[in-house]
């Protein structure tokens, strides 16, 4: 099965909606190509001061395919927006402690990223900017610039549906519908 | 086998006899619900996956009402708007509320019920988190993605994992200057912003039952707050009268079994719960109002699907009359329905709108979700620097209202009210 690498961008608990995509950019639909594009380009944008830009100002998407966070990520609104804008910025996982339930059910449906959970506190141990490697069948993450390796709870049925692309193409794909 | 109340919904929603916590199942879906930031998206996943022509599986059942982006000069936002009407045009929706028009409502979860789509033992999904406010009436609602909404508007049914219920009981008389705001936000401290992840969160109790059915929706509104999937209470005859009075259509009220087991159970005695707020930036930091009287605002904002019905304008009138408020304060109507009842209602012989304007608040605001969300730049009361604004609304993130700098104190109108006469946090039984 797959590996995900690439450098790691490190945030902490209760990542809110409203930080990973500010209201006022959800007059952007997401199933229009080139808002979804811009999307990307303000993932993470409402983080508070004292975080490093997650996308390079003029940039489209981010260089950190990997993002690692404590607990409750995603929690507050059900906006679709949120997975949708980390997809586009290139995030391909999300390392957390927790999630938000929407924002878990949200990464799934739309297929946009794999949304790991791990009963380690990461955020304390990784850095951004560090290089990291996740065995998406082997349920590990290695952080590479220190070469530790921890375990990450394996997805079970979700995996697939992440893999397909999304609820509607798992469903296509397994014969579910048509 | 005893089921909870939200398990017996669902049960017969998925047209079986039992169904317990985990137990993942397909519900057939009363009511879709969608507006102006989440709508276009959603239609788009729907034609994309069931083609551009595909009907929707019911037109009666999918109802959309814009609210958040309407007051604005944001060519998107306008666009936004069209694609809703063009999409109820074509689909002959029996239910698009829209702006510009006398069919023109406001915010989505008070319209819901006002409008009489919400009913004691339906299964309602939205495309907002703040959809789990209308378990209030005793139905399950929850909040989805677009995805799962695209899904909804060709399939009419859903997978969900049926949730765990956790009970908290407030028993006891509920004193004039507690509000369902105090309530919740004294349980969402005490379980925290991720207290009740995946749950549902049943409201009981005596206390409880004295509550009008907008107090209740302010209660299961902020149940997102804490995680939950949704919120609710059991219906009753004041859940009845506010049905009825709103919609001729039949409908089958679900209780739940006394001997249901539950996840958690907490108890609560009204009479003990205080004035409080939420402090920045999570809605679980709580703080009793009375020791919080050191902190300087800028702003009081009275509005939104939580804090701006008409129970929350009374509430803050009783406070206003005769005072002159220090900062400026904000008044926004959720709906046009309450914006009608502010203009009708009256404390000892005075108008709403006649204490509002002696008390030197702003000009009442169009119906809309305004400033809860900040929003376009230019929305009414929106944040722009480093004001501190205590708020009617549910959420106190950073950047929430518009600006990452600002403060957001969560309080009820009665609080938000006495806070904006002294220009600091302020308990309202100052004032009572």
């Amino acid at each position: 099965m797959k590996t995900i690498q690439g450098t790691v961008y490190v945030v902490r608990d209760d990542i809110d909606t409203d930080q990973i995509i500010p209201a006022q950019y959800l007059n952007l639909v997401p199933t229009i190509p080139e808002e979804y594009a811009k999307l990307g380009s303000y993932a993470l944008c409402g983080l508070p001061d004292g975080y490093p830009p997650f996308v390079k100002p003029g940039a489209l998407t981010a260089d950190y395919p990997i993002l690692i966070a404590g607990r409750n990520f995603g929690c507050g609104s059900s906006r679709e927006h949120a997975p949708v804008c980390l997809g586009a910025a290139g995030v391909k996982a999300v390392v957390a402690e927790s999630y938000a339930r929407i924002f878990f059910r949200n990464c799934v449906s739309t297929g946009e990223l794999y949304p790991f959970e791990t009963p380690i506190r990461l955020c304390d141990v990784f850095k951004t900017g560090d290089r990291a490697e996740i065995d998406v069948g082997g349920a590990h993450l290695t952080n590479c610039t220190t070469g530790k390796t921890y375990s990450i709870k394996e997805l079970g049925a979700v995996a697939p549906v992440v893999e397909a692309g999304g609820i509607f193409a798992y469903a296509r794909k397994s014969g579910i519908i048509k | 086998m005893a089921m909870t109340l939200t398990e017996k919904i669902l049960a017969r929603a998925a047209g079986q006899r039992v169904v317990g916590p985990g137990d993942n199942v397909w519900v057939e879906v009363d009511i879709l619900l969608t507006h102006d930031v989440c709508g276009p998206g959603t239609i788009g996943v729907f034609q994309r996956e069931f083609g551009k022509m595909a009907k929707v599986w019911d037109p009666s059942k999918v109802v959309i009402i814009p609210d958040h982006y309407i007051f604005t000069a944001d060519e998107k936002a306008h666009r936004n708007v069209d694609t809703l009407r063009d999409f109820a045009t074509y689909q002959k929706l029996a239910y698009f509320y829209d702006p510009g028009t006398p069919t023109y409502k406001g915010v989505c979860h008070v319209a819901l019920p006002q409008t009489g789509h919400v009913r004691p033992g339906e299964v309602i999904f939205g495309t907002d988190s703040h959809t789990c406010t209308h378990g209030a009436l005793g139905a399950f609602a929850t909040g989805i993605g677009n995805t799962d909404a695209g899904f909804i508007m060709g399939a009419g049914k859903l997978l969900i994992k049926v949730p765990k219920t956790m009970r908290f009981t407030v028993n006891g008389t509920v004193p004039p200057y507690l509000m369902g705001k105090d309530i919740i936000l004294k349980i969402i401290g005490d379980i925290g912003f991720d207290g009740a992840s995946y749950c549902a969160m049943e409201f009981t109790g005596s206390a409880i039952r004295q509550l009008s059915i907008e107090e209740r929706m302010t209660i299961c509104n902020m149940a997102i707050e804490a995680g939950a999937k949704n919120g609710i209470i059991e219906p009753d005859e004041i859940t009845f009268e506010y049905v009825k009075a709103h919609t001729s259509k039949p409908f089958e009220a679900v209780y739940g079994d006394a001997d249901a087991p539950v996840e958690s159970e907490r108890t609560y005695e009204a009479s003990t719960l205080e004035p409080c707020v939420a402090e920045p930036h999570v809605p679980s930091n709580f703080a009793l109002a009375r020791e919080r009287n050191d902190v300087k605002l800028d702003r009081s904002y009275i509005g939104s699907c939580t804090g701006g019905k008409i129970t929350d304008f009374l509430a803050a009138a009783r406070i206003l009359k005769g005072h002159k408020v220090a900062i400026p304060t904000f008044l926004v109507p959720a709906t046009v329905e309450v914006a009608e009842d502010i203009i009708k209602s009256e404390i000892d012989g005075k108008s709403l709108i006649e204490i509002f304007a002696e008390a030197g608040c702003e000009d009442i605001a169009p119906p809309s979700c305004a400033a809860c969300l900040g929003g376009p730049e230019d929305t009414f009361g929106r944040t722009s620097g480093t004001e501190a604004v205590i708020s009617t609304t549910n959420r106190n993130f950073p950047g929430r209202m518009g600006s990452k700098q600002s403060r957001i104190y969560l309080a009820s109108p009665l609080t938000a009210a006495a806070s904006a006469i002294r220009g600091r946090i302020t308990d309202p039984r100052e004032f009572m």
